[in-house]
Order: C-alpha cells, then sequence, then structure tokens
C-alpha cells in the first residue's frame, strides 16, 4: 500500500515535470507548426546551466537557479527562433533536420563541458524533509514540484484564456494567415511563445535535476515523452498537455515497477491507441 | 537520373570499378569500407522509396533496420541456421513496416515523421531496456557470417562481392519501381494526393505498399549490417542513425535513383574521415544539417553546384548563364524547388494529425467561406 | 433511370451549412448547368457527390446504384470524372504523364511495379488521342511547368474524358480564360459525345447558358430553381438572386 502510494506520488510529480516540458513544445507545435526537435535538449542544457549556477563556485540559490537557467534559455531559443528558424518559415522539414542537427551539436557540446558522469544537484534545503500524514511519508520536494506544475498550468490557463497576449495565440493557433490579417503580429508572437517554450523546458530541467539528474541522453530521453504527451493530448491544447503528462506520468513510474524491461514501450501503448482511434489527440480540435 | 537516359559506357564503367574495388583498393581495412558504403546505399534506398517517392519522411526506420539485424542475431543465438534466421528476420521486418505503416499513415507531413520518430524511440528502448532479451547496452555478438552456396564471407573482398551483389539487386528493383506503373502512383500521391483519390487511386494503400517495400529493403541492409560487424547494438536503432540515413537520402538528391548511392558514400566517408580526427561525429553530423539547411537547402549535391557556380561568377566574374524560365508558366501549380526542404504545401492546422481518410475530406478551397 | 440523382445532400461546415437539403435528378446524356452566385455551394456540392467530402445527411445514387457510402476512389471506377476550378495537375510531370496517370487510376496496371510506364503503349497511345481532342498533342511531352493556364484547363479536361466517364462533372471550366480560350473550349465540350452526362458549374451566366439543356439554380446550399433555360431566366427569383436586379 505504501509502495502504491509512494509509485502514485512520484508518478504525479513526474507527470508535473513532463507538463513544464511539453506545454511548451505543444504551443510551440500548435502555435508555430514547428516540430522542434530540440526540446528535450532544452531540458538538458537549462538543467545543465542549473547545476552550474548551484556549483559552489557560484553559489546560487536553487530557485535562483532554476529561474535564471529559464531566463538564459528563452534569450537562446528566442534567438534560435528569429535568426535560424523564422528563414525557414513553412518548410517543416527543414525545420525539422535544423532543430535535428541542433540537438545533436547541444548534446555533443554537452558531453564536452560537462563530460559524461551524471550531475545531481541537492534538492533545495527547505524541501528536503518529509511530509507525514495518516501514517505514510511523502517527501516534500516532490508534492512542491506537483504545487509547482500546477501554478504554472492555472498561469499558463489563465495567460492563454484570459489575456490579450492569450487571445492572439489563440487566434494564431486557430489560423495564422488570418491572425496577421487583423493586425497581429504573428512573427513577433512566434518568438514570444518560442522563448517562453524553451524557457518553461529549461526550468523544468532543473526542477527535475533532483529527481532525474543530469546525464547524456537526458535530451534525447525526454524529447520522445513531449512527443508522445502531445499527441496524446492534441496539438496546441494545454489542458491535452495537462492530461497526457500525468498520463505518461503514471505509466512511465508504474510501468518501471512492474515491467522494467518493457517500460519504455509501455508508454507508447496510449499512443498507438490514440492513434487509431483518434489521430487528433485526447483534446485536439476534430476534424470537422 | 534514370538509368535509360545515363549513356550505356558510363554504366558498363561505374560496373567495372565496383566489381574490381578489391582489387585496386588492396587494404582489406577499405574494402569493408567500401562494403559499409553498399549497405548503408541499400538502406538509403530503401529511405527514399518513403521520403524521395512518397513524400513521407521517416525517422524510425533506424528502428526497421535494427529489428532485422537483432532478430537474425538472437535467432543465431538461439541456434538457428542461418537461412531461416534470415528468413525470420525478413519477416519480423515487414511484420514492423506494417504496423509502423497503419499507424503512422494516419498522418502525412510531419504528424508521420513525429509518429514513425516515437516508434523508432519505441525500438530504441526495447533494444536498450529490455536486456533479458537484447542484453541491453552490450549488444548481440554473432559466431559467424553466413556462407551462401558453400561460399566463405570471411575474407573482405568476399563480404565484398556479396554485398555488391545485394546492392545491384536493390538497385535495380528501385531502377523497375523507379520506371513502373506503381513508382508513378506513388509520386502521384505524394504531388497530389487528393487528386489521385478522385481519379480512383487507393491512396493509403500505395502508400501502405510503399512503406512495406521500403521495409523490405531495410531488412535486407540491416542483415547485411549484421553479418558485416558480426555485432549489433542499440545504437543502430537510435535517432541519430534515423538521421544519419536522412541525410544520406537528402544529401544525394531525393527521388532520384543514384542520389541515396551517391549520399550513402558521401556520408559513409565522412563519418570515417571525421571520425579518425575527432572524437566528436555527432558534433559534425549536427553541424552538417544546419550548414545544409542554412546554405544548400536543395540539397549538398545540387547545392554544391550553386554554391560553385555563385563563387564563379563572384570572384572570376564569368558571365551568367542565362535563365530558361520560359513565359506563361503561371506560378499556380508551384513547382519550384522540389527538393526535400521545399517547403510542403501549407496544411490547415486540423491536419497535422489527420490522415488520408476520413480526416482528409476537408472543404476544398473552392468551398464556400 | 435517370444517370445521377442527388436526395436531400446536406453539408454543414461548423455551424455553416453550406448544402442544405439539395435535390438534383440528371438524366442520361443530359447536359445541366448549375449556377449561383459566389459561396451558393456549388463547388461543395460536387466534393459531396465525388466523395472528397462526406455528407452529413442525403442520397447519392449514381446509374441506379446507390453511392453515398462508396469511397471517393470507387465512385471514379464506377465512372464517375471530374475536374477541378482550381487546377490540381501533377506539376513534376510531362502533359502527357498526367494524361496517363488518370488513365492508369482506372487500370489495374496501376499496382505493377516492375513494368516500364512508358512502354506501355495502349496507356500512351489513348492518353495521346485524349490530347489531341483538346488540341494538345503537339505539346504533349512538354513539362507541366512550362504550360500556360489555358492549356492547363484542357488537360484538366483532357484528364476527365479519358477516364470515359458516364458522368462527366465540370467545375468552372471556363475560368480565368480569354475569349479565345472560352470559344475553343466550348468546342471542346461540344464534341463531347452525346452519351456522357455532363454536369458543369458556371458562375458566370453568360459564359455558358447556350451549353445547357436544364438549368438549376443555387442560392444559400438550396435550390432556388430549376427548369429549361428559358425558365430560369425567366424566373423572377433568379434575377432576384443572381442577376441582380
Amino acid at each position: 500500500m505504501t509502495l502504491w502510494l509512494t509509485l502514485a506520488v512520484n508518478s504525479i510529480a513526474f507527470g508535473g515535470l513532463l507538463f513544464l516540458l511539453s506545454a511548451g513544445f505543444s504551443l510551440i507545435f500548435g502555435l508555430m507548426r514547428i516540430p522542434n526537435l530540440m526540446h528535450g535538449s532544452f531540458f538538458m542544457l537549462g538543467a545543465y546551466f542549473g547545476v552550474t549556477l548551484m556549483l559552489p563556485a557560484v553559489g546560487a540559490n536553487f530557485w535562483i537557479a532554476a529561474l535564471a537557467s529559464g531566463l538564459a534559455m528563452a534569450l537562446i531559443g528566442g534567438a534560435i527562433e528569429r535568426f535560424l528558424l523564422r528563414r525557414l518559415a513553412g518548410k517543416e522539414l527543414a525545420q525539422v533536420l535544423l532543430t535535428l542537427g541542433l540537438s545533436f551539436i547541444v548534446s555533443d557540446l554537452c558531453l564536452m563541458i560537462w563530460t559524461g558522469d551524471p550531475w545531481q544537484p541537492a534538492s533545495p534545503a527547505e524541501l528536503r524533509g518529509v511530509v507525514r500524514a495518516g501514517g505514510m511519508i511523502f517527501p516534500l520536494y516532490r508534492l512542491a514540484v506537483v504545487a509547482i506544475a500546477i501554478v504554472v498550468a492555472a498561469a499558463l490557463w489563465v495567460m492563454v484564456d484570459w489575456t490579450r497576449l492569450g487571445a492572439m495565440i489563440r487566434a494564431g493557433v486557430d489560423d495564422a494567415p488570418m491572425a496577421r490579417v487583423v493586425g497581429i503580429r504573428v512573427s513577433r508572437l512566434f518568438t514570444l511563445v518560442f522563448a517562453l517554450g524553451a524557457a518553461l523546458a529549461a526550468f523544468a530541467g532543473v526542477v527535475g535535476a533532483p529527481i532525474l539528474s543530469v546525464y547524456p541522453g537526458l535530451d534525447s530521453d525526454m524529447l520522445p515523452l513531449a512527443l508522445i504527451v502531445v499527441i496524446l493530448g492534441g496539438t496546441g491544447s494545454l489542458l491535452g498537455a495537462l492530461v497526457g503528462s500525468f498520463v505518461i506520468g503514471f505509466l512511465y513510474n508504474f510501468g518501471q515497477a512492474q515491467f522494467p524491461d518493457l517500460a519504455y514501450v509501455i508508454l507508447f501503448l496510449p499512443m498507438l491507441l490514440v492513434l487509431v482511434l483518434r489521430p487528433q489527440g485526447l483534446f485536439g480540435k476534430g476534424a470537422s | 537520373m534514370k538509368a535509360s537516359s545515363t549513356p550505356r559506357a558510363a554504366v558498363v564503367a561505374a560496373l567495372l570499378a565496383l566489381m574490381t574495388v578489391p582489387l585496386w583498393v588492396g587494404n582489406s581495412y577499405y574494402v569493408d569500407v567500401a562494403s559499409q558504403i553498399l549497405l548503408f546505399a541499400v538502406f538509403a534506398l530503401a529511405l527514399n522509396v518513403l521520403a524521395g517517392y512518397a513524400g513521407l519522411v521517416s525517422l524510425g526506420h533506424a528502428g526497421l533496420f535494427a529489428i532485422s539485424g537483432y532478430t537474425a542475431a538472437l535467432m543465431l543465438q538461439a541456434g538457428f541456421p542461418h537461412a531461416t534466421a534470415a528468413a525470420g528476420a525478413v519477416l519480423a521486418t515487414l511484420v514492423t513496416s506494417a504496423v509502423f505503416a497503419v499507424l503512422a499513415l494516419r498522418a502525412t507531413g510531419i504528424g508521420f515523421l513525429m509518429i514513425t520518430l516515437a516508434l523508432g524511440q519505441t525500438l530504441w528502448g526495447i533494444a536498450y531496456r529490455w536486456v533479458n532479451l537484447t542484453n541491453g547496452d552490450n549488444g548481440v555478438n554473432i559466431a559467424a557470417r553466413p556462407a551462401p552456396f558453400g561460399i566463405s564471407l570471411a575474407g573482405a573482398p568476399s563480404f565484398y562481392y556479396a554485398t555488391l551483389v545485394v546492392f545491384l539487386l536493390a538497385l535495380a528493383a528501385m531502377a523497375a519501381f523507379d520506371r513502373s506503373p506503381f513508382g508513378a502512383s506513388l509520386r502521384g500521391t505524394r504531388d497530389q494526393a487528393r487528386r489521385m483519390t478522385a481519379l480512383g487511386y487507393n491512396v493509403w494503400l500505395i502508400r501502405f505498399l510503399a512503406f512495406l517495400f521500403s521495409g523490405f529493403w531495410c531488412s535486407v541492409a540491416g542483415l547485411l549490417y549484421l553479418y558485416n560487424k558480426q555485432f549489433i547494438s542499440p545504437q543502430v536503432s537510435a535517432l541519430q542513425a534515423s538521421a544519419e540515413v536522412l541525410l544520406m537520402v537528402i544529401s544525394g538528391g531525393t527521388a532520384t535513383l543514384l542520389g541515396p548511392v551517391a549520399g550513402a558514400a558521401i556520408v559513409v566517408i565522412m563519418k570515417y574521415v571525421v571520425s579518425a580526427y575527432v572524437v566528436r561525429w555527432n558534433l559534425v553530423l549536427g553541424v552538417i544539417f544546419v550548414a545544409i539547411i542554412s546554405f544548400m537547402p536543395e540539397g549538398l549535391v545540387p547545392g554544391s553546384v550553386r554554391i560553385w557556380g555563385f563563387a564563379r561568377r563572384r570572384f572570376f566574374a564569368l558571365p551568367r548563364r542565362r535563365g530558361t524560365v520560359r513565359e506563361g508558366a503561371q506560378p499556380q501549380a508551384r513547382c519550384g524547388p522540389t527538393g526535400p526542404l521545399a517547403g510542403s504545401a501549407p496544411q490547415p492546422p486540423d491536419q497535422v494529425w489527420g490522415g488520408e481518410g476520413k480526416d482528409s475530406r476537408k472543404p476544398s478551397p473552392g468551398a464556400p467561406p | 433511370m435517370t444517370a445521377l440523382t442527388v436526395t436531400g445532400l446536406t453539408k454543414s461546415f461548423g455551424g455553416l451549412r453550406v448544402t442544405n437539403g439539395v435535390d438534383l435528378a440528371v438524366e442520361p446524356g443530359e447536359r445541366r448547368l448549375i449556377i449561383g452566385p459566389n459561396g451558393a455551394g456549388k463547388t461543395t456540392l460536387f466534393n459531396l457527390i465525388t466523395g472528397e467530402l462526406a455528407s452529413d445527411a442525403g442520397k447519392i445514387v449514381l446509374f441506379g446504384q446507390d453511392i453515398t457510402r462508396a469511397p471517393c476512389r470507387r465512385r471514379a471506377h464506377l465512372g464517375l470524372a471530374r475536374t477541378y476550378q482550381i487546377i490540381t495537375l501533377f506539376p513534376r510531370d510531362t502533359i502527357l504523364r498526367n494524361v496517363v496517370l488518370a488513365l492508369l487510376g482506372l487500370s489495374g496496371l496501376r499496382w505493377n511495379p516492375v513494368v516500364d510506364l512508358a512502354r506501355q503503349r495502349h496507356l500512351t497511345v489513348r492518353a495521346r488521342e485524349a490530347l489531341a481532342l483538346v488540341g494538345l498533342d503537339r505539346v504533349a511531352d512538354r513539362p507541366l511547368t512550362e504550360t500556360s493556364y489555358g492549356e492547363r484547363r484542357r488537360v484538366e479536361i483532357a484528364m476527365a474524358m479519358v477516364q470515359n466517364p458516364k458522368v462527366l462533372l465540370l467545375d468552372e471550366p471556363f475560368a480565368g480564360l480569354s475569349i479565345d480560350e472560352r470559344r475553343d473550349v466550348r468546342q471542346l465540350l461540344a464534341a463531347i459525345p452525346p452519351d456522357v452526362t455532363i454536369v458543369m458549374i458556371e458562375h458566370n451566366m453568360d459564359v455558358a447558358l447556350d451549353f445547357a439543356d436544364r438549368i438549376t439554380l443555387l442560392h444559400f446550399g438550396e435550390v432556388i430553381v430549376e427548369g429549361t433555360r428559358a425558365e430560369v431566366v425567366a424566373d423572377p427569383r433568379t434575377r432576384e438572386v443572381y442577376l441582380g436586379e
């Protein structure tokens, strides 16, 4: 019983991380139709930035490191969008290959700079304890990750559904040419959303580092997960990304515990089901 | 670059050159490199069926390549004879291709690419994580290469000749396919899928069969790889491997018969040369991708020609050759660059995951607002 | 038996009813003209008939056979062919290859991965004949990129004709053509064998009035008037919705 509950908490925490990662991926793919194969690299690079900032030599606080890493990645992501991807507007295959090429470069550079050994920062001191409730023990940090994911989800929801910026993003997702016609500067919006997605991924990387650690190959571990979440939830749908993240979070953790050999395959099963039964994703817009 | 338009003398010369490789190369290390070029050429030709002729770019092909190699390796380890193992490998790859096709053909364009990527990663996950079956990261060894008709393939030259025979078979099959009605049908589904349906073609089935055809040659290439290395590890199923073979197809020029072959030669040689000097092949691979896309969106070979021409005009002030664009060519049918990187037709947002089935029944451009 | 019967055909995009209970009965060999202002649902009606769009309700019968649920490709094999208002040809091929593809679509040969398509004489000969009918046989080997708009319109018609259709749907075959080219196309249509049933959409009424036996006027997805040319022209509702008086 305790084992299952622990697993459930871990699953929810992992789901929260996945949401931070895939919300941006979903928005980028949904709004700009850019299949950003660097998204896993943003996650990994962000995590490396974070652990570097937390080194005693720099000595940044965990949360400052996470925010700074997100900010740095927003700048990098924005620059990539503005100077490389923008020139390839509409050429999806070229965008795929460019982001794929960049992800290879990033992974090799990370290997050169941070070596092949995994880095695992300690979780912030104030969250190292456990919560006891009803005779059970929950690691505080994982609960905090869930809380962060919920706060970010709420903030994104408010932003997309309630603000002017969100209205413009929704207009862009629904019909980019029409959005342009009504005077929305879609290109600036693109840069913004891309930077936001990159920042969220990097932030998730730092927040996830105490749980997952940072290691070479983390990027190609995370990218398919983001991909499945989005296929599952439907492109451009925040709710879909949220539900998809928790579904995958549960499957990943329970699969790992029950069928460690096949954990990775189990992960893909819901995606296969969705593709066969509802290709637009659980919360994607139906083909009218 | 159709075989029929290539001068006969060139074909004979190329054949002679290929047949005498072990004689003038000498060193068995380089003969082995030549074998690898040929087997990766078979792999690239297989991917070209989809990425080139069908316009469906797959990033999961390394998975198909790997499933063939792994099936054969594991069957050999279990004591099956070579012929059975090879047949099993081809069968397993065909079944996997069918599953891939059914799932990935729910979409076209970028959706197709994403789904194949996810499926390829699933196979990577099996190869890497299902340690009891695949021995994980340590890979699987096989004791010996097969000896078809009693001929030993243990030496580099004999293996080269066996690979050459298979390569020529693959090339012949592709040449026939390229000119065949089915090849024309497949290209038609790439250029005007909806029109093809209205003309009475079963677009889905055409794509499905093309996927199987591609899968078959992937399995052949995977077998050759296993025999060549006598070893297979999860690396061959990684995303990098899929990207590499895609680079072969793109660099040589898609939807041509010989482009993927040239591309395979370029990439394999480059990989060997680079690996001799730097450890970071992935970095180089990434830089090549970014450079191709930024500077030569039409492909490596045509791109080099263009940049060379530009450099000549710019720096040697040679007269510019006159364009041969005719008047009256309307912008209606977009015929511009037909390279793989040329923009695909813009799709309405909800079509990304939508397949050719009922989802493609979208309002036509002529539909009322 | 009618050639093509459409009953209660309905299609909505979102909340908009684009085709609203359309009834149509076209006799074998008839020349039917469908007119209506922009956005009347004419092309959508064609897409529903060919199966490129799935209808929400209604029934489509082709020579006594209910094809409402038949997939688009099946309808082509049953003798339904069409041209497109917005030209959708195969841009990387020659004119001849475009027409050969249309022929191949109905031939079992289309699945053959071995033989050389260029050597299938029965296909190329028939394709060239069809191109001769539309006056393009001399430029048959020209890449499509090097053809004019008027030539492409004629390729569209050749592709539809080569399929030997029982019912031919023409979607604004005169759109964007010069006066000379219009005359050519009109002669071309007049030369189509009389047993082929033709349904033609035309936005501009004056262009094609003399072509039709009967005329159907569509407006906001509904049939407003149907009758002979004289009846439709004389009908006050036609003037109201279409002639803008």
